[in-house]
């Protein structure tokens, strides 16, 4: 591992202070579990590190009327040991759980959690988040793309957002508090991910002197119907295949407005319009879910060997709508 | 005097009973020191440079910047300018610095030119090897005649079966800690072959030492799995960098470098042809087979099929693919458990076509099985009454209504498992204490306590009154441990042994018992006048007449204690989600002998261990290599999946122990419960979804495929 300074602040403004003009400079470290694997492997070497995990303000859940805040430093196992704050939302929780060992849940972030980088293996054996050869080619086409992106995938980006925590939190209409030397603002958590155009760019789109503080989770998400879906192969110590979350504002039997977002099919977390305008107006019943999943897989464009997870997103969509309203 | 035969049943105290492994407080607790816990004062730490390359020339080497790095103390090389690398992780040099991230940073400061070579890594197109003249036919077999074979047969079925190349993944990684001590050298190494290291390190011009000034020790293991036999150009590198920097170094292998270049075990592809009459008997066999095992020519030559070497008219080709990838290692049972997949699944095709239920099919062919047919049908009967196998059992494709579809399938193996040769020493001393000295290994399989049951037994004592010393090169040489050769050497040779010490002790104890040492016996801490406990005196009384000196007996391994060839049965039980492809082992039954078992506890482990290791090829694991960069994409225990404790349903082991199966003595038991996992899930699951998939492993994507449900490009 290269060496690196190592900046402990006790409050944000510093923290911010200690960022760089680039990435190179410096990172953002929470629990670590991502950002020490890639440094180890020499994937980022910043040359300093910010801890925010000292910053008080970063950590904890707060109930309020405008809704649930979730401190970015909040470790996953805080909230998976505590359930009633997330009652309302079995969609998240069920993504927290399914964040295996508890050890890792216990050193991760909610904020890590978003922002960890891709897992594409060709990424993380060193040959860049775009995945090229020597001559600029992608290697994700004509390789092996058993894990890579479904949708969104006409290059040169083909990863897959690996967040099972995004996909709730942007069905729930979660917002996120950025905080950088201007300030702060709030996007919907959606706008933290992009999908890169070139490899200047990153698939987050905070800025590096950017801090991801807080999530809020809005009072009127309370009322939705909500659930998460993950296809896994193994139960533990593993990323799911496909996930589908899924929120239902109902009138009756009838779905009024439906929000359904997959994880692990494209570079950013996948909104699936298709599925919610076949949802819109319909009794749900299994055959309307699996209508729904149907949906949702259109428009996929698999690649060599990853056929399969178009499938799954059917399958991942149709489980998701059933649980919700089960 | 004592006779070695081993005790009848009715006077076995310890033997055959089920007893916790002896250190295994010592290992639950942490206190137990593996090679990666020695860290002796001023040690250095070292980290190789591999080859990044499928294959390349090396064709500039400078180390200079490395080494003017404040911290790094020493660089070995072992493949410098105009050599060529073979594969992703071929060695090229060591460096050994004060701390990992250090020499892991130097070894990134080593700057080297190649010269990329042509490669190919990938053998799943035997055409396109064949074509790169990398390819070579190992065995073409043909008994009776095949072709007349498949004219009497009334139905054939046919079919193309995958196993891919895994590796052994040991919990603990390869390696070493090295240590100079003037003109002698100490070794902490994590090895198969504690009695044979010395020998190694001898023959290295580097070290220039004799094997007298070797001491090696290994006292723990995480595992081996047949890769640990060497000491390795990471063993020789840590003691040559020791040697060159005058300090201590640990090279212990992380597992990228573990997975890329410490043992892999061939894969093997095959289109396998089966006839039969249509009342289930099988006469005809043809298979066309091929699998790569690095750069070797290796693999299964001679095996398939599998256990049903009698079918009338059989006809069977193996062909080695030479590609560059990690060297192949033996792993658990060397080439069988690829052989029993591609038979056991061609051969429950083969019922299903039938409409046979395979039990019955398997049940009426035993006849084609050989010498332990009698054996296999006992324990398929075994298995099938604690599988419920008559009540779960249905035609292929499970009917119920819903996505989750179950299904149950079987397999046997066999194996050999004769003890290795080796010797053993005890000592009793004055005083009544006792100790076992053989240099062994535990591989984490139990040998420790199995030599303890065995010593205390034999000298009528408890388990706490022996001391048990192995692991270490000064005590009487060991075998190395492959081939589950060594609960059979180890057991007789500590028989003998202890006996012989025994023997010694009752000559010296017998006139004041008034008799003859013949007359005498060891039991429960007293030597006594046989069968009778009034005519006894107390084992440290005993041992209190030796005066001063203590009693010291050898022994080596004895073929009368011993013998070879097992058979097992295994039947699995799965559920598939047919909807996502996701399979779940939901119950396996392993029934198994392995002649007199010395301890049923670790026995039964062994197989716990094994259909767990099974459930990983059957399901997750695959090295899996990219021909685009000639690289592995999943060098980490992330992509490179082995099964999570939730992944695997519940295991029920039954060893066989009738008189007549412990009348053979001791046999090895560590490899032969692995050959059949694969095989038995992957029929089960076939039996489940109504399809065969037929590669291993059966991943979602791999199931949704057989399922034509994985949509293509
Ligand atoms: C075995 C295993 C299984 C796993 N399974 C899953 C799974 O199923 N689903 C899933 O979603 N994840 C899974 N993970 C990933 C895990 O959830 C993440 O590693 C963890 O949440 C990251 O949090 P952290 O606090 O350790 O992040 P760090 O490693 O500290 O940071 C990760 C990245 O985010 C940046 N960052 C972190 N916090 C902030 C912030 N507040 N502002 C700006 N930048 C920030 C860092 O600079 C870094 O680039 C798994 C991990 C392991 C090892
Ligand atoms: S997960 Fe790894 S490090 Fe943790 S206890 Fe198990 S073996 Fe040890």
């Amino acid at each position: 591992m290269r060496d690196f300074e190592y900046g402990n602040p006790s409050s944000l403004k510093q923290a911010i202070a200690l960022l760089g003009a680039n990435f190179d400079q410096a990172q953002v470290l929470a629990g670590g579990t991502d950002l020490i694997s890639l440094m180890k492997d020499y994937i980022v070497t910043p040359r300093r590190v910010v801890n925010i995990k000292g910053i008080a303000d970063l950590r904890g859940v707060h109930e309020s009327a405008a809704g649930l805040r979730i401190g970015s430093a909040t470790v996953l196992e805080d909230l998976f040991e505590r359930p009633a704050p997330l009652h309302p939302f079995p969609s998240l929780r069920t993504a927290i759980a399914g964040v295996s060992s508890a050890q890792m849940r216990s050193m991760g972030t909610v904020g890590g959690d978003l922002l960890q980088r891709p897992r594409c293996w060709y990424f993380r054996n060193g040959f860049g988040l775009l995945a090229r050869d020597s001559q600029g080619r992608s290697l994700v086409p004509n390789g092996d793309n058993r894990y890579h992106a479904i949708f969104d995938n006409a290059g040169p980006a083909y990863f897959v957002s690996p967040s099972s925590l995004a996909p709730p939190l942007i069905t729930l209409g979660a917002t996120a508090r950025v905080t950088g030397p201007k300030g702060s603002r709030e996007i919907p958590v959606a706008e933290l991910f992009r999908t890169p155009r070139d490899a200047s760019e990153r698939e987050h789109t905070l800025g590096p002197k950017d801090i991801l503080t807080e999530i809020l989770i809005p009072a009127r998400s309370r009322t939705l119907r909500n659930a998460t879906y993950e296809v896994r192969e193994r139960h533990v110590m593993d990323w799911p295949l496909v996930t589908a979350s899924v929120a239902l504002r109902m009138e009756g039997k009838r779905v009024r407005q439906a929000t359904v977002v997959l994880g692990q099919v494209a570079p950013t977390p996948w909104r699936s319009q298709a599925a919610e305008r076949a949802l819109a107006g319909k009794e749900l019943d299994e055959a309307a879910a699996a209508h729904a999943g149907d949906a949702a897989a259109q428009g996929a464009h698999p690649l060599s060997r990853n056929g399969y997870k178009v499938q799954l997103v059917r399958v991942a969509v149709k489980r998701a709508l059933l649980q919700a309203i089960a | 005097m004592a006779n070695i035969a081993w005790p009848p049943a009715s006077k076995r105290g310890l033997i055959g009973k089920s007893i916790s492994r002896i250190d295994g407080p010592e290992k639950a607790s942490g206190r137990a020191k593996y090679t990666y816990d020695q860290n002796p004062v001023n040690l250095l730490y070292a980290k190789m440079l591999t080859s990044p390359y499928a294959h390349a020339k090396i064709t500039a080497l400078d180390t200079s910047e490395a080494e003017r790095m404040p911290g790094v103390r020493a660089v070995y090389v072992f493949n410098g300018v105009g050599k060529e690398v073979n594969w992703e992780g071929h060695e090229i040099l060591a460096v050994a610095a004060d701390s990992e991230e250090l020499a892991e940073d130097a070894v990134r400061r080593v700057r080297v030119e190649f010269q990329q070579l042509p490669y190919l890594v990938d053998d799943a197109d035997l055409a396109l090897a064949t074509k790169d003249g990398r390819t070579r036919q190992l065995g073409a077999e043909t008994s009776g005649d095949p072709a007349a074979g498949f004219q009497q047969a009334e139905v054939t079925s046919e079919g193309n079966y995958a196993i891919p190349v895994i590796t052994h993944c040991c919990l603990e990684s390869h390696g070493s800690v090295a240590q100079w001590a003037g003109d002698k050298l100490n070794v902490w190494i994590s090895t198969q072959n504690v009695s044979g290291a010395a020998g190694e390190y001898a023959q290295s011009p580097d070290l220039n030492v004799p094997a007298s000034n070797v001491n090696v020790d290994c006292q723990v293991m995480g595992g081996g799995f047949g890769s640990k036999f060497g000491i390795d150009t990471w063993g020789l590198a840590a003691a040559a960098l020791a040697k060159k920097s005058g300090r201590p170094v640990k090279l212990m292998l992380d597992r990228k470098p573990e997975l890329l270049m410490a043992g892999s075990r061939p894969s093997l592809r095959g289109k396998i042809r089966v006839g039969a009459k249509r009342d289930g008997t099988i006469v005809a066999w043809d298979s066309d087979s091929w699998g790569t095992g690095g750069m070797g020519v290796v693999g299964i030559h001679g095996l398939l099929p599998y256990i049903f070497r009698d079918i009338p008219n059989r006809g069977s080709r193996y062909t080695a693919v030479r590609t560059n990838t990690g060297p192949a290692r033996a792993w658990r049972a060397p080439n069988h458990p690829q052989a029993c997949f591609l038979t056991m699944a061609a051969l429950d095709d083969m019922a299903a076509k039938l409409g046979m239920d395979p039990l019955d099919f398997f049940l009426k062919n035993l006849s084609l099985a050989g010498e332990r047919a009698a054996l296999y049908q006992e324990e398929l009967q075994k298995a099938a009454e604690l599988m419920e196998w008559k009540a779960k059992w249905h035609p292929r494709g499970d009917k119920t209504p819903g996505p989750i579809k179950r299904g149950v399938g079987l397999s046997i193996h066999t194996w050999g498992g004769l003890g290795h040769d080796g010797y053993c020493r005890t000592t009793i001393h004055p005083d009544g204490s006792v100790e076992v000295a053989t240099g062994t290994q535990d591989l984490g399989t139990g040998t420790r306590t199995v030599i303890n049951i065995v010593a205390a037994e034999t000298l009528g004592l408890p388990l706490d009154g022996i001391r048990v010393e192995i692991g270490d090169n000064k005590y009487p040489p060991d075998g190395a441990s492959g081939g589950s050769t060594t609960v059979g050497g180890v057991s007789s040779s500590t028989r003998v042994s202890a006996t012989n010490a025994l023997n010694q002790l009752l000559a010296k104890v017998a006139p004041a018992l008034g008799t003859t040492p013949d007359k005498l016996e060891a039991v429960a801490e007293k030597i006594q006048v046989i069968g009778d406990p009034a005519k006894a005196i107390s084992w440290k009384q005993a041992c209190a007449r030796l005066g001063t000196t203590p009693i010291v007996a050898m022994g080596q391994r004895n073929m009368s204690l011993i013998s070879s060839g097992v058979g097992g049965a295994q039947m699995a039980e799965v559920s598939v989600d047919v909807e996502t492809g996701v399979v779940h082992m939901e119950k396996m039954v392993a029934v198994q002998d392995c002649g007199l078992i010395i301890d049923i506890k670790t026995a039964t482990s062994q197989v716990y261990g094994a259909c767990i290791m099974g459930t990983c090829y059957a399901l997750h694991e695959e090295k899996i290599m990219d021909q685009q960069t000639g690289t592995c994409l999943n060098p980490n225990m992330e992509f490179y999946k082995l099964s999570g404790l939730d992944d695997v349903g519940d295991i029920v082991v039954h060893m066989m122990t009738d008189p007549a199966i412990e009348s053979r003595g001791v046999i090895g038991l560590g490899e032969p419960p692995v050959i059949s996992p694969g095989a038995a899930i992957a029929n089960a699951v076939a039996n489940a979804i109504g399809v065969r998939v037929p590669e291993l492993p059966m991943t979602p994507e791999r199931v949704l495929d057989a399922l034509g449900k994985g949509e293509m490009a």
